[in-house]
């Protein structure tokens, strides 16, 4: 199934599925491990690493890492410690993220902790973005809610646990948002299958798209 | 007539045409007064899923007392297509065709979002072409207009002005003729590709545009002869679901909204994309924080988008619509042959007939795809309804790995109870419209 390391289309394909060499080298297991990028981290964002991990209401142990990619700053926090986070982030003066733009899962499967859960950030005062990842494990899948800091996280962390089964301790209300009540697993994590039926077309089958030749 | 009518319904009298019964209220006045007025006159009502007021299929839930609504709440989730998860089992390129179908308002700034985002994925942004920019900026803007022509329109027809119903499409579908001249398609297009552009700006699609901007100011007047100066439409949105500052920044509202309460936040000018530091417009604010005031927003934004249309029009140069880079680009340009839109015959000539290895490399582009760097991009635009961010993932295949798109209908309609709790219910809808939601958006 697509989606997973392992790749099996149409006609017994398996693997990358790519017989010409065209598509170069093959990528490699992705790192299962947090690596921190080294610093200097450059523009802001030293600055608000600094302020984060200086601030007396957060523990040595709850930033996990610090990631710069892409002129993005990941910070990975501990799933118990993100409102106390938040609540520095919103509130800190050399901080001020007033705005909390998106809440939204990723499902890693080859990872331990394979559920992320992404917040992202903004600050209107000094017009600085940062994004926020916590990670879970399937067995334990428990994130702080942070609905009492940013109210506008009510719905998206909804759709977390509707879509990966995320579950945030202390929302006022977490219960499915987009499928329907009765619905049981959550569609977005990758073991989830797409589904569909195949499609017959001129004495063609035409099978549905998770079961199509993949490439990766 | 049976003498022994059960006559407890009702009072009888013999009269000279025989025996009258009077039928009365009897003790439905005595029931009324039996119940506490204040604890059980509530009424809780469905508006929606199939409301004409709700753009789509909203359900509100309404506790009423009397005409006063005490509480609301929002059922949303009834257009859930998927939209998130199917793009998954997609290449990259073909991702545009499921995002445009979200916000089906907008279909420009979805794509343009996913797009800036496999873009800085990628790690191309500097190298897409300056013509490329151009229209980007120039069809997002006619898009613009055109949503806030259908929220004047929808506004319009709920809160009882018909004939701006009938305007507002009128005028919307200039832009669309305008957009079926640049890409083929009125909706849903797919313009927007990552690394440029599905085919170019035609002439003839210049001159719509011409035409457009020479007749949209004497429509504008028009609209405010029709709305700003009617006292009904004044009397419906002044003060009328009020949230201020602090509450849509709690809520996570932007768009219009957190304009009409005084907040010059647009991301065109306080995190420019796609070059619109380089455009001269103003960011249209009000101090209302009521439904006329995201009235004055909106019409004051379909004139700072036409200031910049006919700036994108005076800057349009020739030049390519791809970037140069053909592992990524899309191999064929688009053309209009005997049997419609599709490769432009040259191509088919040249990858048929000529190069072996044309034909390879766009096959393999076309059916595999490209291969997007391992890593995770977060970009937003200013789409008509507020912040459009697009969260993309990718694992280093040729699929996304996650796409989320961060939908301002989907985040503004949690500003529903704030708005309309404590008012009439006849404000609900004034309020419910003044966010714009698109169910097709909020739902994905």
């Amino acid at each position: 199934m697509s989606g997973t390391t392992e790749g099996r289309g149409l006609f017994g394909v398996s693997g990358t599925g790519d017989t010409s060499g065209f598509g170069g080298l093959v990528r490699t297991n992705p790192a299962t491990e947090l690596v921190s990028t080294p610093r200097p981290y450059g523009e802001y964002f030293d600055e608000v690493v600094d302020v984060l991990q200086e601030h007396g209401e957060i523990s040595e142990d709850v930033i996990k890492a610090v990631v710069v990619d892409r002129g993005e700053l990941t910070i990975h926090i501990a799933p118990d410690a993100i409102r106390t986070v938040c609540q520095v982030m919103r509130d800190d003066e050399s901080l001020r993220f007033e705005l909390c733009n998106s809440v939204s899962g990723v499902d890693y499967p080859d990872r331990v902790r394979r559920l992320h859960v992404v917040y992202h950030l903004t600050s209107m005062t000094y017009r600085r973005r940062v994004r926020l990842e916590v990670s879970v494990t399937v067995e334990d899948p428990h994130v702080q809610s942070v609905t009492s800091v940013y109210p506008t996280a009510d719905w998206q962390e909804r759709e977390t646990y509707d879509m990966f089964g995320v579950v945030f301790d202390d929302h006022p209300n977490l219960t499915r948002i987009l499928m329907p009540d009765d619905w049981s697993g959550h569609p977005q994590r990758k073991d989830y299958p797409l589904g569909g039926i195949p499609v017959e077309y001129k004495g063609a089958e035409i099978p549905p798209p998770d079961q199509r030749r993949a490439y990766k | 007539m049976s003498t022994e009518t059960n006559e407890t319904y009702a009072e009888s009298r013999d009269t000279t045409e025989g025996r009258v019964f009077t039928v009365t209220g009897g003790d439905w006045e005595s029931v009324t007064k039996a119940i506490d007025p204040l604890s059980q006159e509530r009424l809780v009502v469905n508006m929606g899923p199939q409301h004409p007021s709700t753009h789509g299929v909203l359900r509100l839930v309404l506790e009423l007392e009397g005409e006063t609504v005490t509480e609301a709440r929002v059922v949303v989730g009834y257009l859930h297509t998927g939209i998130e998860k199917n793009i998954e089992y997609r290449t990259w390129t073909q991702g545009t065709t499921f995002v445009t179908r979200c916000d089906y308002l907008s279909p420009i700034h979805n794509e343009l979002g996913f797009c800036l985002a496999v873009e800085k994925l990628l790690g191309i942004e500097d190298q897409i072409t300056d013509r490329t920019n151009v229209i980007r900026v120039m069809m997002s803007e006619l898009n613009r207009i055109s949503s806030h022509l259908i929220w004047l329109a929808t506004t319009g027809m709920e809160l009882g002005a018909l004939t701006m119903m009938i305007f507002g499409f009128r005028e919307r579908e200039k832009i669309l003729d305008i957009f079926e001249a640049v890409s083929g398609l009125r909706m849903n297009m797919a313009y927007i590709r990552p690394g440029g552009l599905s085919n170019d700006v035609p002439d003839h699609a210049v001159a719509l545009i011409e035409q457009f901007l020479k007749d949209m100011p004497g429509h504008l007047r028009e609209y405010e002869d029709l709305l700003g100066n009617s006292a009904i439409w004044q009397e419906r949105t002044q003060g009328v679901a009020y949230l201020d500052v602090s509450g849509c920044l709690a809520l996570g509202v932007t768009g219009p909204v957190l304009r009409s309460a005084g907040l010059p936040w647009d991301l065109r000018k306080t995190m420019p994309y796609c070059g619109y530091e380089t455009y001269d417009f103003d960011v249209a604010t009000h101090n209302g924080a009521d439904v006329w005031g995201r009235y004055m927003v909106r019409m004051e934004e379909i004139r700072q988008s036409l200031r910049i249309v006919r700036q994108c029009l005076d800057r349009l140069e020739p030049g390519p619509i791809m970037v140069a880079d053909k592992k990524i680009a899309w191999p064929a340009q688009l053309a209009l042959g005997t049997d419609g839109l599709g490769n432009s015959l040259n191509h088919v000539k040249h990858i048929m007939g000529q190069s072996m290895e044309s034909l390879i490399h766009h096959f393999k582009l076309v059916t595999e795809g490209f291969r997007v760097p391992a890593g995770q991009a977060y970009v937003a635009i200013e789409a008509p309804r507020g912040e459009f961010g697009v969260h993309a993932v990718s694992e280093g295949g040729t699929r996304p790995h996650r796409i989320h798109m961060r939908e301002p209908s989907f985040i503004n309609l949690q500003a529903i109870p704030a708005m309309a709790e404590g008012a009439l219910i006849a404000d609900v809808i004034a309020g419910g419209a003044s966010l714009d939601p698109v169910m097709g958006g909020c739902d994905r």
